[in-house]
């Protein structure tokens, strides 16, 4: 029982006649509407509590800068574009793009498959990696991991459209640090890659949709 | 015939040790909840697998909310004059100076999303007015008349020599170019490095960053 026990019925002690027998009452409390509160507040503070409190991600962005020899420089094959369209549809191209392969290398895809593209193209250029002994001894230098320099060539650029919202740019920045991807960039689409774009959501609908290579 | 006598045994189960762990839970519950601080403005924040705590001091924090409006708030509960000072000189800096019974009015943490014409008048409200008042967030859209610049500005000056962090809370629903103008607005104060806040999520299985922190625990990227 849910109960108190508080050791009564030690046997009472003989009163005189003229003694009235007090009622006796137990002492016994029952517990169970204690222990129906207690579990009551337990579940309320469960709820409330915020036991994952916020973090933060850094982004580094880099200094604008007009003079061409400040620029950073990427290696068209290590160069993986994506860009982010309205409802969560992504575009990617690998290198550059050219009024010539238009059409074949610009691929429509989808959060889902935009992780197994990354890995795809930072496999392959670490695959050409030839041993930077300069580049692997300054890793060393500075206490990163020399196997960074295998994908010293890979660069991401994300360029999120005016209709991409602030979700999908912090999931693809997400993605880099998932898949470690040392150098990676937020810019501007280029206006040939706007029309792009725009040329296949009309043309496309549907979000799944490649086009025909 | 022998008899079975089975011994008869009470159903009776002391609950005591069950209510003891019961209050200890709860007990755990209560100290250990930090509750979540009002919000004028709901922000739903993406989600990211970083690790890193979001600093309570020096601070400032800039936040879109759903509808691309913009807020600042300045997260500097340790010295409170300070963040009343920033909002003096940036509002000087814009010529709508804000008088000093009315900066009074600020507290650390609170967010402030009028342009510089409204800011006196909405800082000089009581507390419960000021949190039904309807924002209409800090013009950033128009890059010659970027509001946000002056207080970033303003914020550099009476932060100089300290840790300052830029913070950068976004809706998921919030269009990139609000984004982008944030930005803007940072580049041009010379800042570089910030902070986005998100909540905390794990790195997906089977991928590299899933590899090294299940290989070594205490590995922090």
């Amino acid at each position: 029982m849910a109960s108190l026990d508080t050791g009564d019925g030690g046997g009472g002690h003989k009163k005189g006649p003229g003694v009235k027998k007090a009622k006796k009452l137990s002492t016994r409390v029952d517990m169970t509407p204690m222990v129906d509160l207690g579990f009551l507040l337990i579940t309320f503070f469960i709820f409330t509590s915020t036991m994952s409190s916020p973090t933060t991600m850094d982004l580094n962005m880099p200094k604008d800068t007009d003079k061409k020899e400040e620029e950073t420089k990427v290696k068209m094959s290590g160069a993986l574009t994506i860009m982010v369209g309205k409802d969560n549809n992504l575009f990617y191209y690998e290198g550059e793009l050219t009024n010539e392969n238009a059409s074949s290398a610009f691929k429509t895809s989808s959060f889902k498959e935009i992780r197994d593209v990354i890995i795809k193209k930072k496999k392959e250029v670490e695959s050409r990696y030839v041993t930077d002994e300069a580049c692997e001894a300054k890793a060393k230098a500075e206490g990163k991991n020399p196997n960074d320099c295998r994908q010293k060539d890979f660069f991401v650029l994300i360029k999120p459209t005016e209709e991409a919202n602030y979700k999908n740019v912090i999931d693809l920045l997400d993605e880099m640090t998932i898949n470690k991807v040392a150098r990676y960039a937020l810019l501007e689409p280029f206006e040939t890659e706007k029309e792009l774009i725009s040329a296949t959501e009309g043309a496309s609908p549907a979000p799944a949709a490649t086009p025909a290579q | 015939m022998p008899k079975v006598n089975i011994a008869k045994k009470s159903t009776d189960t002391d609950m005591t040790p069950f209510v003891d762990i019961a209050f200890l839970i709860l007990s755990f519950f209560i100290m250990a909840t930090k509750f979540k601080p009002a919000e004028a403005v709901p922000i739903d924040t993406p989600n990211s697998v970083s690790s890193q705590k979001l600093p309570e001091n020096d601070a400032v924090m800039i936040s879109i909310d759903k509808d691309d409006k913009v807020y600042f708030s300045i997260m500097a509960k340790n010295e409170p004059q300070i963040a009343k000072d920033i909002i003096k000189s940036a509002a000087e800096a814009r010529n709508i100076p804000v008088t000093d019974a009315q900066a009074d009015g600020y507290f650390p943490g609170d967010m402030i999303g009028v342009p510089f014409s409204k800011l006196g008048a909405f800082l000089a409200l009581p507390a419960d007015q000021k949190k039904a008042y309807v924002q209409e967030g800090i013009p950033i859209k128009d890059s010659a008349n970027n509001e946000l610049y002056y207080w970033i500005a303003a914020t550099r000056t009476h932060f100089a020599g300290k840790p300052l962090k830029y913070l950068i809370k976004g809706d998921n629903v919030a269009k990139y170019p609000a984004f982008k103008a944030v930005i803007d607005a940072l580049k041009k104060n010379d800042e570089q490095k910030y902070n986005l806040v998100t909540m905390p999520q794990a790195a997906p299985a089977g991928t590299e960053l899933w590899k090294e922190r299940n290989s070594q625990p205490e590995a922090k990227q």
